[in-house]
């Protein structure tokens, strides 16, 4: 058992040196009730053999499905290179630099890293990633309070157009240190958060969430609303997709002075999609605030010898130094698969990403135009939107999805859980690896769909004699 | 042993504090803590108008490898911090009772000021915790 490094023998040496029977007793202390009761569902062992066997037939049916599905992840095409280089034996090393200076290669590709995100969101500063995109945006939320030092209250508002898993995840994370997230509700014609309808006295509060492109993939008024919150002495949170900024103004150019933090999730660059992760979270912020920044921090130097190299810096808002006064004690870093999306960017270039994000707009608006000619459905917001828009159905979308599915499509996000007043919503998504021959199965199959389900819906009436 | 000015008066956690003729206080940390530390790089000052109890962390001290809160020696409200920290940290390390100063803060209880060790207590409390 090479994993498990004490033998019998050591074991019992370390416990008649500390005078204690057994390991179990040293557990003594949790009450009985508290304790776990072993994994008894979990059945014998198998061979190898069997689980390889058993994990391949449980693979196979998960269907790959022609997707137009996005809330959050998105199918992007991934160059053969990228996932080809990231594995490759010089890469591989602990996900975060733990024996840091040793770890040169490592610490350059997180500076490479961190120098694209500063440039995609320009943006001072960036962190060498987090856990993900929900958990970036709590990250962002808690270093706002701490930055944000005009504010007397904890009060963070953000708009119900951000992610639904987002707020919720900042909801679990921030609740138990006193901080209130107040809901901002959207405007139902257009889907973003209307300026207009912001309180011109929203009393002190620390920081606004900013969402572009929203949750509904429709662009907000980020100018307006950035120059909001600092009129009101409140930091700006960007959550934005970093595909699109390829296209659109980035955080550190919205309004008069720009966003403060800018977060999201790093997914859509070189990350497949897979039942929801492991994915990674990016963030970056304004060098006045990078002391508040939670997460490592690669800088560049020079040696005793005056060469280049590496280092970890600004340690000190490390839980390693400042322990419980740490900027975070929950966060961590995604090395391999920033290490992937550092590739991806390097191959794709400012021109290749602008490619893919003018690609993904223009087959989104090319799908909505092909969808006005479907009876029954409509697109529900008025606003521009980037890679993603909310349909309307005159029918229970569950049925048009599962119909959908039998198909090998996966239609879309059903919005009815979290956005009932939208009725039977559906969020579509249609990225670059979208053919004019998947728009069209995509249209010509919920065309079908929706005559069978109305018909079955409306039965015929026998005509009377 | 390093420079303990008799005139100033001394905390366990190794700030001093000047009393001010219009009965403000000046705070920073002695030159010993600064000998700890090590060349600073960063010093986080409380916002003017802010307040703090005794013993509240209230400022932030980063050296190359170190990061130490300031507490405040007595409760009151800031009323002064010194910005040219922020440029440069390295006043505390060249001048740790002058031009190092951290804070100055207008005492809510003044009889606080009184409760803080002297020169010499404080000279005796350094000896005591290097053993």
């Amino acid at each position: 058992m090479p994993f498990v490094p004490h033998t019998e023998e050591d074991v019992r040496a370390m416990l008649s040196a500390i005078g204690v029977d057994s390991i179990e007793a040293l557990f003594d202390e949790i009450p009985a009730e508290l304790r776990s009761k072993g994994l008894t569902e979990v059945p014998q062992g198998e061979s190898e053999m069997a689980v390889a066997r058993l994990l391949r037939e449980r693979a196979a049916e998960d269907e790959r499905g022609l997707c137009f599905a996005g809330a959050g992840a998105y199918e992007h095409h991934i160059p053969a290179a990228v996932w080809e280089v990231a594995t490759r034996g010089e890469y591989y090393s602990a996900y975060t630099p733990y024996q840091a200076e040793a770890s040169q290669g490592t610490l350059q590709l997180l500076y490479e890293y961190q120098t694209m995100m500063a440039s995609l969101t320009a943006m001072d500063v960036s962190n060498a990633s987090l856990y993900d995109g929900a958990s970036a945006l709590a990250e962002a939320i808690l270093m706002a309070v701490r930055a944000n030092r005009k504010a007397k209250s904890k009060r963070v508002l953000i708009p119900r157009t951000v992610h639904p898993a987002y707020r919720k995840v900042a909801q679990t994370i921030v609740r138990h240190q006193g901080i209130i997230l107040e809901e901002l509700d959207y405007d139902m014609a257009g889907g973003h958060i209307d300026p207009a309808s912001l309180p011109t006295e929203p009393g002190d509060f620390v920081a606004l969430v900013i969402p572009q492109p929203n949750f509904f993939g429709v662009i907000e008024e980020v100018d307006s609303l950035t120059d909001w919150a600092h009129q009101h002495k409140a930091l700006v949170i960007a959550v934005v997709n970093p595909v699109s900024l390829a296209l659109l103004t980035p955080p550190g150019e919205w309004g008069e002075i720009g966003a403060d933090i800018a977060c999201g999730d790093g997914q859509s660059l070189g990350v497949p999609l897979a039942s929801g992760g492991p994915y990674f979270g990016f963030m970056c912020c304004r060098q006045a605030y990078v002391r508040q920044m939670p997460g490592r921090i690669i800088g560049r130097t020079t040696d005793l010898d005056g060469k280049e190299g590496f280092a970890l810096t600004l340690q000190a808002r490390e839980q390693h130094i400042r322990r419980s006064k740490a900027t975070s004690n929950i966060c961590t870093n995604q090395g391999l698969l920033v290490t992937a999306a550092t590739i991806h960017m390097a191959l794709l270039g400012p021109a290749g990403l602008q490619r893919v994000a003018e690609s993904c707009h223009a087959n989104t608006l090319q799908l909505l135009a092909k969808l006005k000619a479907v009876p029954g459905i409509s697109k529900v917001f008025k606003r521009p939107g980037f890679h993603e828009a909310v349909l309307q159905f005159d029918l229970p979308v569950g049925d048009v999805l599962r119909a959908l599915s039998a198909q090998g499509i996966v239609g879309g996000v059903a919005l009815q859980e979290d956005y009932p007043e939208l009725g039977n919503a559906l969020l579509i998504c249609a990225t670059e690896t979208k053919t004019e021959a998947d728009l069209d199965s995509y249209v010509d199959n919920l065309q079908r769909i929706s005559t069978r389900l109305q018909a079955a819906r409306c039965p015929v009436e026998p005509k009377m004699a | 042993m390093s420079k303990v000015p008799s005139e100033l008066r001394y905390t366990k956690t190794h700030e001093w504090v000047r009393k001010n003729d219009d009965g403000s206080l000046t705070v920073g940390v002695t030159e010993h803590a600064q000998e700890l530390l090590g060349d600073l790089v960063f010093v986080d000052v409380p916002e003017s108008g802010s307040s703090f109890g005794k013993g509240e962390d209230c400022a932030v001290v980063e050296s190359v490898k170190a990061a130490s809160d300031v507490y405040s020696p007595v409760s009151g409200e800031v009323i002064e911090a010194n910005e040219n920290l922020t440029d440069s940290p390295e006043l505390i390390n060249q001048d740790a009772f002058g031009d190092g100063w951290v804070f100055k803060i207008k005492p809510a209880d003044e009889s606080e000021f009184d409760g803080l060790m002297s020169a010499d207590e404080y000279s005796a409390h350094v000896a005591a915790e290097a053993h």
